[in-house]
């Protein structure tokens, strides 16, 4: 091996984790907790350090590099190979995985302990890190797939980790079922998208006869010539994959429902990774993308769309999760818009961003979460605080309304949490506002409608999260269980840092300025021969150009809003918000914005009534009709007609003439003629023998004399 | 000499009157001196032909015919015996055990 290529290690990304969770698997059961937790946490760990091998590898040789393992698939004029693309693009999104994925692998070892506690089932323990590396695996399969179809396995696989981790406490939630009723609406719900993209990857061989990217890119631009509606049904069956994986409208709402499982699978999974597979997936096909305009435009519009409407639906969220839940589609609603435009550098970059934050702010939630059960737990065993609880009602740790004055309590918490809240509302100089900026910056020169949504999404973001920081941190506790919170364990809190850190510096590796825009530079080996194909590629040269002196206007306006933002928030969340807990009971509202904006607070609070839209319009509707098939169809139809009067009767009349003629008069009346044939001959024989010697002499003497006339007269 | 036709036509008749008393009679005494009327009129036909075709043989052969109709009346005689015992009669008709 040539010093410097580590090229040929690159199945070990996926080998070390599916290592990792075998031996989880197989000693698990005999391994403690911080055993199970270390080999984990290693495997994730030496997968980043690979995935940084490469990094380094590309560094000399940025053209990348294509590993074959194995064939895989050998028939007739399908060739597909298992086979591991190493380039810029996908080695940035194993470093993501990885090294975001190895953090929480670390803060789960924390958390799970005190939640397999809190939950009562300790044996979920060794389960948690199974499916977790089974994740990393996967999505490293995703990401390093050379071929639609191998992607589409990691696809799959992710999907699967994904179902397994929401369903995690499969008996706890709503009734008892809420978890498993979130994992099925999550896993059927992607089913819908997996449709897409299996239409689009089954499309592509049909134009291409190859699900390579190599190949199906370099014959795009001759198919796009010939038949452009292929590419354009293929790249819009690829984005109701996208809208799928990545929540987007309208297939958005198994995201929040997701947030049911353990607060570091919300992280990963549901905030940093799995969801960005969409995003990666546009990325990675930007060849067919930019040859088509107006899939282009839909992706781009679906994606502010997205973000624009989710935005508005976390501002009225109460669950701490759920309005970071609703903050990731928004997010990756402005990654979709970016790769929509065919600013693909940029969507990447905030995708890079977006999970050190995102993750930081879920992590960070889940310690508030634990600090908040602390509590709970600390004032149930305590005698006079108990009776206090009784007068609460029933306690729901994730509630913001139950929060307040966490500040004093969980200092670290608090801190890191400020980072990921001021990052993604985009305040100078942190990693969100530099990728942010930056899509907003490609948007107001490729597509304005979408510069307004995002930009309005920007203001919106901005609002809700300086609405949580200020509910859950400032002003005073509004529960005992608030008061009695307190700061977790260092095996939580250091991987918040090490989070806290990169959400802080993450944007400068990719600076608008000459000579800083690294990341640019680095992923141009990945989408560099794209821009040289597409329509796109001179607008997006100009858009990058002028990127790398930064867009003031742009900039200015953007941080000015979130600024401003936060400002109105900070006017309704110290000082409208703390006046009306004074109110009595009966007329304090639980949340100003419910006064200011009355029946559009409610609706953003109700999600704008799409869950209950797609009961009516879809769930309900389905079952009419598996009602109409199971009652009508089956059992009238099949059972009671079919079945009964067809089927039934018909046999029954068959047997009845089987039985009948033919048994009876046929066969048993050849029996039984026989035997009457033969009592009928004995009876007409019998009277030969009258037992009178002479009749039978008689006979001899005939005999005789018949032999003798024979012989004379012959 | 007496043409042969007289001694065939005479054991002719003979074996017919036997073949009939046979035949017609109930008696099995009777039946049994039919049977030996038969039997000597065959002999008489074997005698007249050995004659006319100056052969012993035929002479020879009535011997042995005389020699089977003793035995045939012993053992005839004895089943008749038998019979009389224990059915108390001895017309033929009577035996008709093996009527169908």
């Amino acid at each position: 091996m040539v010093s410097g290529e580590f090229f040929n290690l690159v199945p070990w990304v996926v080998f070390i984790p599916v290592i990792g969770l075998l031996i989880n698997m197989v000693f698990g059961g005999r391994m403690g907790e911080k055993l199970i937790g270390a080999v984990a946490s290693l495997a994730a760990g030496l997968s980043f350090a690979v995935a940084v091998l490469l990094a380094i590898s590309l560094a000399g040789h940025p053209e990348g590099r294509v590993v074959h393992l194995a064939d895989w698939i050998v028939i007739g004029e399908l060739y597909l190979r298992w086979a591991f693309r190493v380039d810029t693009l996908s080695v940035t999104m194993m470093l993501v995985v990885s090294g975001v994925g190895t953090l929480i692998h670390i803060y789960a070892i924390g958390y799970m302990h005190e939640d397999v506690r809190h939950n009562g089932d300790e044996g979920r323990f060794r389960r948690f890190f199974v499916f977790l590396n089974l994740f990393i695996a996967m999505m490293m399969v995703l990401v390093s797939a050379d071929n639609y179809l191998m992607l589409f396995v990691g696809w799959e696989g992710v999907g699967l980790c994904s179902y397994l981790l929401i369903g995690f406490w499969y008996d706890k939630g709503q009734d008892g079922s809420g978890n498993a009723l979130a994992a099925k609406k999550a896993f059927i719900t992607n089913r819908i998208g997996d449709f897409g993209f299996l239409m689009a990857a089954l499309l592509m061989f049909g134009a291409f006869d190859s699900f390579d990217f190599e190949t199906v890119f370099a014959q795009a631009p001759a198919v796009a010539a010939s038949r452009p509606g292929v590419i354009l049904a293929m790249t819009l069956f690829m984005l109701l994959g996208v809208s799928g994986k990545s929540a987007q409208l309208p297939l958005y709402v198994w995201l929040p429902d997701a947030m049911a499982g353990p607060t570091p699978v919300s992280a990963l999974i549901h905030a940093a990774t799995m969801v960005t597979a969409g995003v990666y997936l546009v990325a990675r096909s930007h060849a067919l993308y930019t040859l088509s305009p107006a899939a282009q435009s839909a992706v781009a519009l679906v994606g502010g769309l997205t973000a624009l409407f989710a935005a508005t639906i976390a501002l009225g969220q109460f669950d701490i999760k759920k309005v970071l839940a609703y903050s990731t589609i928004s997010q990756l609603g402005f990654m979709v818009a970016a790769v929509g435009m065919g600013a693909f550098t940029a969507g990447m970059f905030h995708l890079v961003t977006h999970a050190f934050f995102k993750a930081l702010l879920f992590l960070s939630a889940g310690s508030v979460i634990l600090g908040m059960e602390a509590g709970h737990h600390h004032v149930e065993h305590d005698a006079v605080l108990k009776k206090k609880l009784k007068q609460e009602g029933h306690f729901d740790a994730q509630d913001m309304r139950n929060m307040g004055g966490l500040k004093e309590r969980m200092r670290l918490t608090y801190g890191v949490y400020l980072i990921g809240a001021l990052a993604l509302a985009g305040i100078v100089p942190l990693a969100g506002f530099w990728s942010k900026d930056e899509i907003l910056a490609e948007a107001a020169t490729l597509n304005l409608l979408v510069y307004g949504l995002l930009t309005l999404t920007a203001f919106l973001t901005a609002l809700y999260m300086g609405r949580q920081v200020f509910l859950v941190f400032w002003g005073e506790p509004r529960s005992e269980a608030a008061a009695h919170a307190g700061e977790n364990p260092p095996i939580i809190t250091a991987p918040l840092a090490v989070l806290a850190l990169l959400s802080v510096i993450g944007g400068f590796i990719n600076l608008p300025v000459r000579g800083w825009h690294y990341f640019e530079q680095w992923l141009a080996h990945s989408f560099g021969e794209a821009a040289a194909l597409g329509e796109a590629s001179a607008a997006g040269e100009a858009a990058s150009e002028a990127l790398l002196t930064l867009n003031w206007p742009v900039a200015i306006f953007s941080t000015l809003l979130a600024l401003s933002a936060i400002a109105l928030a900070w006017y309704l969340y110290r000082r409208v918000y703390p006046a009306q807990q004074r109110l009595p009971a009966a007329h304090r509202p639980d949340d100003p914005l419910r006064h200011l904006l009355g029946p559009v607070f409610s609706g953003m609070e109700r999600k704008w009534g799409v869950d209950e839209l797609y009961q009516l319009l879809i769930l309900d509707r389905y079952a009419d009709v598996s009602r109409f098939l199971a009652e009508v169809v089956d059992w009238r139809f099949w059972h009671d007609w079919f079945h009964d009067q067809i089927l039934a009767r018909g046999y029954h009349l068959a047997s009845r003439a089987l039985a009948g003629p033919v048994d009876l008069g046929v066969i048993d009346g050849a029996a039984n003629g026989l035997a009457r044939l033969t009592q009928w001959t004995a009876a007409q024989t019998r009277r030969l023998q009258t037992g009178y010697a002479r009749n039978y002499a008689l006979a001899v003497f005939a005999g005789m004399a018949a032999i003798l006339a024979y012989l004379i007269l012959q | 000499m007496v043409p042969i036709g007289y001694y065939v036509g005479l054991s002719a008749i003979l074996f017919t009157l036997g073949a009939l008393g046979v035949l017609i009679r109930r008696n099995a005494i009777v039946i049994f001196m039919s049977v030996e009327l038969m039997l000597n009129s065959a002999n008489l036909a074997f005698v007249a032909f050995a004659r006319w075709y100056d052969q012993l043989s035929g002479q020879i052969f009535v011997f042995f015919v005389m020699t089977v109709a003793a035995a045939e009346v012993a053992v005839g005689l004895a089943l008749i015996v038998a019979i009389f015992r224990t059915k108390h009669s001895i017309d033929v008709d009577q035996m008709s055990s093996l009527k169908g």
